[in-house]
């Protein structure tokens, strides 16, 4: 199907986003590389009046390390992140990650400003996020603001942003220690049937719930995963403990 | 909202709806219809173009977010004969049969190429994963894209 119509702008600042989405109210949604919006939009399960396109703002894809941590610029790409020789180096979690998201053609233009606030529960880079203790910086009128991963993930594509605020970066703090990942998929780019993104303390599964869910190494998975067309909510919960134990062997943890 | 982008080399200005995605734009603006549309969403791959030389699924961008921008079609790729060799093996190997899929086909594997020289078998089946051909099967495909690769590392110098 096609999308309806809308009204679409282009922000030129982070300033004049913010503005735009507080003068437009809960009709608006920010467009960056569109490849969770645009699908939506063309199923017709999302029918935003206006589109503030935030895509061709400037120096808002960075990546670089700033003193103890890694930041990646909100408008980055998972294809640019993907093939950074810093973040393969301090954080190869999200390299490897990355590999598992969707295709080529659809890495080319989604950012990681726009996944995490989709806040899609079968996506991998919410749980990196909630693994490697990530900082989601968040921009308002009202001025910036720092959000732990573990309180942005509030529900089934829902975040801790207010209406008129906007993702801007993301911070990790390094260095990022040892770190495991894996995920169940029919086939290469498909969503997760289920995943875990790991750190040595911390392990984010994810296509468990209806956001990413962080447990401690040997806590109970005490989850109550969806049927769905491709897995019951039981062979889910059975795989997330597979992989669990694939994580405590390769992390070399015991009890 | 006025446009101007490149399409295959030459400069293009329009004047069109938001919600025109870059797909449509080419089919039913341009009449290059080599770009096909499946499914809508970026699950097929069948509307795969160049945008400013990156893979894109053009029914995932819309034509205003190609503004200021190259974006080349199967057309233009075919006519510059820049994968004239990967087209032969497609045809040899009969890796199409409806062709509904092959444009999008055909420039994703071009993208794994120039990529990656000397792709595995499963590299190539990784890289295709987005396309979706129904009738076929893909077992020719890979060998057509393998076979290309193989053949181009016979031209390259040492």
């Amino acid at each position: 199907m096609k999308a309806p119509a809308f009204d679409y702008i282009r922000a030129a600042t982070v300033a004049e986003a913010c503005a735009a989405l507080a003068a437009e109210g809960p009709d608006a949604r920010l467009i960056a590389g569109g490849q969770s919006l645009l699908p939506a939009m063309n199923l017709r399960l999302a029918s935003p009046r206006m589109l503030i396109d935030i895509g061709r703002i400037a120096g808002l894809g960075r990546i670089a390390v700033d003193g103890d941590m890694l930041r990646i610029g909100a408008l980055a790409r998972h294809d640019a992140i993907l093939r950074d020789a810093t973040v393969a180096h301090h954080v190869p979690l999200l390299t490897e990650a990355l590999r598992h998201v969707a295709h080529p053609a659809i890495r080319t233009r989604g950012t990681i400003g726009g996944n995490l606030a989709h806040a899609d529960p079968a996506s991998e880079l919410p749980a990196c996020m909630l693994a490697l203790q990530a900082v989601i910086e968040a921009v308002s009128p009202r001025g910036t603001r720092r959000i732990a991963a573990d309180a942005f993930f509030a529900g089934l594509f829902q975040t801790a942003l207010e209406p008129d605020e906007m993702l801007t970066a993301v911070e990790i703090p390094l260095p990022a220690g040892p770190f495991f990942f894996q995920e169940i998929a029919r086939r290469a780019g498909d969503y997760a049937i289920v995943g875990l993104a790991a750190s040595a303390t911390r392990f984010a599964y994810f296509s468990v719930a209806d956001r990413p869910a962080m447990r401690a190494p040997f806590a109970a998975l005490d989850f109550d995963p969806p049927n769905d067309l491709q897995a019951t909510g039981a062979m889910r919960l059975h795989l997330a403990g597979v992989l669990r134990d694939n994580a405590l062997t390769a992390l070399g943890i015991r009890a | 909202m006025k446009i101007v982008l490149t399409v295959n080399g030459e400069t293009v200005r329009a004047d069109i709806e938001p919600r025109v995605h870059l797909a449509d734009f080419l089919r039913e603006h341009l009449s290059l219809t080599g770009t096909h549309l499946g499914c809508e969403h970026g699950v097929c791959g069948a509307c795969t173009v160049r945008l400013d030389g990156a893979l894109v699924r053009a029914c995932l961008v819309l034509a205003v977010q190609a503004d200021g921008c190259s974006v080349e079609t199967i057309e233009g790729l075919s006519d510059s004969g820049e994968i004239a060799d990967l087209q032969k093996a497609f045809h040899d190997r009969n890796a199409l049969q409806c062709g509904y899929c092959t444009p999008g086909m055909l420039i994703a594997a071009q993208d794994l190429l120039l990529h990656d020289q000397d792709p595995s078998r499963a590299a190539i089946r990784e890289h295709l994963s987005g396309n979706y051909c129904r009738c076929t099967g893909y077992h020719a495909i890979v060998d057509a894209v393998a076979a290309t690769a193989a053949e181009r590392n016979r031209g390259r110098p040492g």
